[in-house]
């Protein structure tokens, strides 16, 4: 995976990351965050106090400046937190603006017009519905869809694939991308993106996150922050009115102090390096998302649908067991089905092959002046002529009754039988006109995606089978993968009739699909998954992309979107806790020079009210730059419950956000103490 | 001992009563009784209502503020011209128009704070068809929104939130009336005096002449419990011996002040046809009145050592003692009730502390009827929202998912609270004109001004006594945030309901968190106490905190 993509390291982003942290102070950016805007109001607020009292030589002013400092170091992190997670994106973005041609090509004025009539136009000219000529060596300059002609191509700059992909015309795999290169051979194709608008623009966009688009939750957790902002906004402006009422005056940067600490700084700094980061990884596995809604709705996703080949099964039928009829001993049937396979190179010839290789415990080599007989749709056989006339042949039970003109003996008839009911296909095998045995071809379920549909399931995912297969072998695939339901015969309809049923009891539906018949499905699933290799139409309907074209994927990406909500639920579950340690640190250093009683509120000890203040507001900024690296990673997501994530997540986050506060408050307040800064 | 045993019957009684009534409350609200029905139908008609008519949220809501609104006219028309009006034997004048303005906003929120005295200022007039009118259709109003938000939550996809008149006339007829009337006759009979009769004129054993008030008292008593109002007939309210002479009238008035709203959780159970959710709730919010309980109990009964050995019995009736009177007052003011059998003013500064924060937090352990359970929604709904995130989900509450719209409410409704406590709060302790009313010095003087805004926007109605509540100033903005602190969470959670009853219904998985058990229960409580009362801690640290530790350090105010 994602060796075209290099994943630049925390290091070497830091220096840019650096500047952008004051390029992001530009208050019409800063004011997209509620959160922090306020903060960086309120630290200009009181570094504007501080310095006239320092002018004015009052008393507190040194004090007043380093809470401010502290003040404007927690915006300074947060800014951070954001460009290190864009910073990620911008490398990514450079190296695929690298691939992205200058220059010229070849158009030609339809798709049927000679060669040497093309016009050398300038790409940046290139309209959709233009046609051009790409040859061996050429870059394709934009995407678009194959007219005539097979080409193999090479993706490697979109995928990171290195081996080579045809593309032609007609089918499913007309779709070309900009950017890649055709290695042989020529392709006449379609333009079918506007200037500006590439699949590549696109993705450069997606990466650099100028496209970023907040998520729903995102917005929803962004109102509740600015209510929580707003609610201690009344706190803190209503408190020297109240404070008043017992002869106290409390100086404007401590209220500063007191207010930066309570609203969920944290969270809010951390908000959208979050977001981008959560792209970010998508990017890594190589999923292009069109919208952030899609990665959040994977995360929501109750019901996946699975196309069976390929995803399930390896989409190869595969030599399960070499059956011989009665009379005919094993070895004599193994060596006949291994040389009349020897020539057939179809996956399904070579299983057969290594099944026999496995029973007989020796290889065989193609014996001297024999034929290989290929296999025909007419004849549906295939095997190989000795040299001494003895031909031996494999294929369908039907072909290979006319061709012997025997039946099957009852024995093995009822063992063929068996193999059909049992959703597998039999071959027969024959030498001259004796039938020797049957082949047991099976779809072979891939190792391990048992273990994932339990996965799944312990996560309240519910998997679908898509298959073409009649109902019986759907079961028996079905059965044998572990997943909770199949569609068998599925057609397109079936399969956006299904999607709609789910959707109506109110479950989120998963699918990926590559041909233009998946288009619709694709469009009506929540979270539709389109494969690169597929058509254009698939892909424009679907709101996620796999560069590798690899339908597992789907379960990778659903852990990306509960990953991206889990971190900001984690998040804020700390930010807001933390406020009970703060409130221990800050009000009894405000309320005890009226109320000395209150200093009993003081149990952390901290040596001085002047030192607690500050020691609350540096926790405050260190905490938010000390979870960037959690922010950028996400919380880890473990298939389980939700009740389980729940507790441990409770517990981690928001018992550990009642806890830590007081610990690191303490060490900070013992700190300043030692360095005698307060 | 026996105080544990007492305490313990007192809730399993309370809690089996709760339960019969959810299951009676349920068959009144889903039209399934065809006896009542056919009345209903009978009444609403009459009033040109179409009880089958189905409101969407705005719908509903204007028909409550409408409603209200009528009557706030009405009730402040009778109480300005009960001078010229019959049934007023005592002949008692016009109230003052902020003092007016200030009683009817008071009745129409369900709060009943009293800044007049009912024997000194109101004619039986006044107090019949105007005050007992009123506890009758504000708590009503308060139980169809309550009903109508349960079905929003829970009910199927579009399918409404039903009709206010009917659920308004059916909550009072079928639900209140009913057993206000069994209430009365009880009081009626444990001595409490009903009687259109004036005041007694009577020479005392000192021969002195003297006045003894009396007048309807049982049915304005009975329903002052039962619908959470706590306006009481006398000024004393219940510490009065007409209002409350016995144990038993003391324990019946007890059980009813908190008898709806807990049959409000197990409603929203059955309603939901998933009665863990209605548990839920209950657990929450009877853990947190236990625990407040537990800390009032505690220091009622160790007293004020500067004071003596012995209970804290300063403002308490000695027929009642301090742990009858530690229960009314943490059923009071969990209940959004606001009657008293005790004299909040005089407990202990920490006991003082709890009943404030059961105010603060918006009056959502078990509150008043209908609206407890609709505040504590508001909470569910950000304890889910919280909770979904963590797990990896768009949140859902009853299937349905929690999006920006609810969450944008559920933060509007929030600001209720803060907004009417803090803000108006802060000028009532700055202004000049509005600190006059302050009887006592330093923190104590504080907590009165604190406990009586906690108490208006709560919609409680109970007050640091001594506290000049009837100063203009404080009528008026007590009077406005009253409408703030009941309008400001009617609408916005009314459009919640709104909201989610269009959404559809998604089946639970293992993916889906559990909104039932002690986990759910545990966030929900985090959530009340760090979203509700984290935000009052300054304040309190300036008022009760501070006064108890000047009072451990010798020092009384």
């Amino acid at each position: 995976m994602s060796n075209s993509i290099p994943t630049a390291s925390l290091r070497d982003l830091a220096p840019a990351a650096l500047r952008q942290t004051f390029v992001k102070l530009d208050p019409r950016g800063l004011a997209r965050n509620p959160v922090i805007f306020t903060t960086a109001v309120v630290a200009l607020m009181t570094t504007i106090l501080a310095l006239r009292d320092i002018g004015s030589g009052t008393v507190g002013g040194w004090q007043a400046l380093h809470i401010s400092i502290w003040l404007w170091l927690c915006v300074l992190f947060a800014n951070f937190a954001e460009a290190l997670a864009e910073g990620r994106g911008k490398a990514r973005a450079d190296t695929l603006r690298a691939t992205k041609t200058k220059g010229y090509v070849k158009r030609l004025e339809g798709p049927q017009s000679e060669f040497d009539v093309a016009l050398l136009t300038p790409i940046d000219d290139l309209q959709a519905g233009q046609f051009v000529l790409v040859e061996a060596g050429d870059i394709i300059p934009t995407d678009g869809e194959a007219m005539r002609g097979v080409a193999s191509v090479n993706e490697s700059a979109i995928t990171g694939e290195s081996a080579p992909v045809i593309r032609e015309a007609g089918g499913d795999r007309s779709s070309v991308t900009g950017g890649t290169t055709v290695v042989s051979d020529w392709l006449v194709l379609r333009i079918t993106a506007e200037p500006g608008k590439s699949f590549m623009d696109r993705m450069i966009a997606l990466v650099e996150g100028a496209e970023r688009q907040k998520t729903p939750n995102e917005i929803a957790l962004n109102i509740l922050l600015a209510g929580l902002t707003l609610i201690f906004l009344f706190v803190v402006v209503t408190l020297p009115a109240f404070a008043s009422f017992a002869g106290l005056n409390i100086p404007v940067v401590v209220l500063g102090a007191l207010f930066v600490t309570l609203i969920p700084t944290t969270i809010g700094g951390l908000l959208s390096a979050i977001g981008i980061a959560g792209m970010d990884r998508l990017v890594k596995f190589n999923v292009i998302a069109k919208s952030g809604r899609a990665v959040e709705a994977a995360g929501d996703v109750d019901t996946l649908l699975l196309d069976k080949t390929g995803t399930i099964t390896f989409g190869n039928r595969m030599a399960d067991a070499l059956i011989p009829a009665p009379g005919v001993d094993m070895a004599t049937l193994a060596e006949a089905a291994y040389l009349a396979s020897l020539a057939d190179e179809t996956p399904e010839g070579r299983s057969i092959v290594e099944k026999a290789r496995a029973l007989l415990g020796r290889d065989l080599a193609l014996p001297e002046g024999s034929t290989p007989v290929e296999f025909t749709a007419q004849t549906r056989l295939s095997g190989l002529d000795l040299a001494d006339g003895t031909s031996l042949r494999k294929g369908a039970i039907d072909a290979v009754v006319r061709l012997t003109t025997q039946i099957p003996a009852p024995a093995l008839a009822q063992e063929i039988d068996a193999i059909a009911r049992s959703g597998g296909t039999p071959l027969l095998v024959s030498s001259g006109y004796t039938i020797l045995g049957a082949v047991h071809l099976k779809d072979v379920v891939k190792p391990g995606v048992r273990e994932r549909f339990a996965e799944l399931r312990a996560m309240g995912i519910r998997t679908v089978m898509i298959t073409g297969d009649n109902p019986l072998t759907a079961a028996a695939i079905a059965a044998e993968a572990g997943v909770d339901d199949f569609l068998a015969e599925a057609t397109p309809e079936m399969k956006l009739d299904l999607i709609k049923r789910e959707q109506s009891g109110g479950r989120l539906v998963a699918m990926c699909g590559d041909g233009s018949n998946d288009a619709p499905a694709l469009a009506q699933a929540d979270v539709g998954v389109a494969m690169n290799a597929g058509t254009p139409a698939a892909k424009e309907a679907a709101n996620l992309i796999d560069l590798d074209s690899d339908p597992t994927k789907l379960i990778e990406i659903v852990m990306v979107g509960k990953e991206l909500l889990i971190s900001r639920g984690s998040l804020t579950t700390f930010s807001i806790a933390n406020d009970v340690a703060k409130y221990f640190a800050i009000l009894p250093a405000m309320f005890v020079g009226a109320y000395p009683g209150l200093a009993v509120l003081n149990i952390m000890g901290l040596a001085s009210p002047n030192s607690a203040i500050l020691s609350a507001v540096i926790f405050n900024a260190l905490i938010l730059i000390a979870l960037v690296p959690l922010a950028l990673r996400g919380v880890k997501y473990t298939p389980s419950s939700a009740a389980v994530l729940l507790r441990r997540n409770l517990l981690i986050y928001g018992l550990g956000g009642l806890i830590v506060p007081f610990i690191g408050i303490k060490a900070i307040d013992l700190a300043l103490v030692a360095l005698h800064l307060a | 001992m026996m105080t544990l045993i007492s305490y313990i019957l007192y809730f399993a009684v309370l809690t089996a009563l709760a339960l019969g009534l959810a299951v009676w409350m349920q068959r009144v609200f889903e039209a399934r009784i065809p006896a009542l029905v056919w009345v209903d139908r009978i009444v609403l008609r009459s009033a040109g209502v179409d009880p089958d008519r189905q409101m969407n949220w705005a719908a509903y809501a204007m028909a409550v503020l409408a409603f209200n609104l009528a009557g706030f006219v009405v009730l402040y028309a009778l109480l300005r011209l009960q001078g010229y009006l019959p049934l007023n034997p005592d002949g008692m004048g016009a109230m003052s128009p902020d003092l007016a303005f200030n009683t009817a906003v008071s009745f129409i929120t369900n709060t009943n704070w009293q800044a007049y005295s009912g024997e000194a200022q109101l004619s039986y007039l006044s107090q019949m068809a105007g005050l007992t009118v009123q506890n009758f259709v504000s708590a009503a109003s308060g139980m169809a929104v309550g009903v109508a938000v349960i079905r929003g939550f829970s009910g199927p996809k579009d399918g409404g939130l039903g009709n206010f008149w009917a659920d308004m006339t059916r909550a009072t007829l079928w639900i209140l009336l009913p057993l206000s009337i069994a209430l009365a006759l009880y009081l009626a009979a444990q001595g409490v005096p009903q009687t259109l009769l004036g005041a007694v004129h009577t020479t005392g054993l000192e021969g002195a002449e003297q006045i003894i008030p009396r007048g309807p008292a049982a049915t304005q008593i009975a329903i002052k419990q039962l619908g959470t109002n706590g306006g009481g007939f006398f000024g004393v309210n219940s510490a009065h011996p007409f209002e409350n002479p016995t144990i038993a009238s003391d324990l019946a008035q007890c059980l009813s002040i908190l008898l709806i709203p807990v049959a409000f959780c197990f409603l929203f159970g059955s309603m939901a046809r998933e009665r863990r959710q209605g548990w839920a709730i209950f657990g929450a919010m009877g853990i947190m009145l236990l625990a407040g309980l537990a800390v009032i109990h505690f220091y009622e009964t160790a007293g004020n050592p500067s004071l003596g050995i012995g209970a804290n019995m300063e403002g308490k009736e000695a027929r009642f003692g301090a742990m009858l009177s530690s229960l009314w007052a943490a059923s009071t003011t969990a209940a959004s009730n606001g009657s008293v059998n005790a004299m909040h003013d005089s407990f202990m500064p920490l006991s003082g502390m709890v009943l404030m924060v059961f105010m603060q937090i918006g009056e959502v352990i078990f509150g008043g009827v209908g609206s407890g359970l609709y505040g504590m929604l508001l909470y569910c709904i950000i304890a889910v929202f919280l909770a979904g995130l963590m797990v990896g989900r768009t949140p859902e509450y009853l299937g349905r998912k929690i999006e920006a719209r609810e969450v944008t409410l559920a933060v509007v409704g929030f600001l209720s609270m803060p907004l009417g406590i803090l803000v108006v709060g802060a000028f009532a302790s700055t202004l000049p004109s509005a600190l006059a009313a302050i009887q006592d010095p330093g923190p104590h003087g504080f907590s009165e001004v604190l406990y009586a805004y906690s108490s208006a926007t709560g919609n409680n109605g109970s007050a640091f006594g001594g506290w000049g509540a009837s100063l203009p100033w404080h009528t008026t903005a007590m009077g406005l945030v009253m409408i703030l602190g009941r309008y400001a969470m009617i609408i916005p959670v009314l459009a919640i309901a709104g909201s989610l009853s269009r959404k559809t219904k998604a089946e639970a998985t293992a993916g889906t968190f559990p909104t039932h058990g002690p986990l759910f229960v545990t966030l929900l409580i985090l959530t009340v106490l760090i979203l509700g009362a984290l935000t009052f801690f300054p304040v309190l640290a300036l008022g009760p905190i501070a006064e108890e530790t000047a009072r451990v350090a010798g020092q009384s105010f």
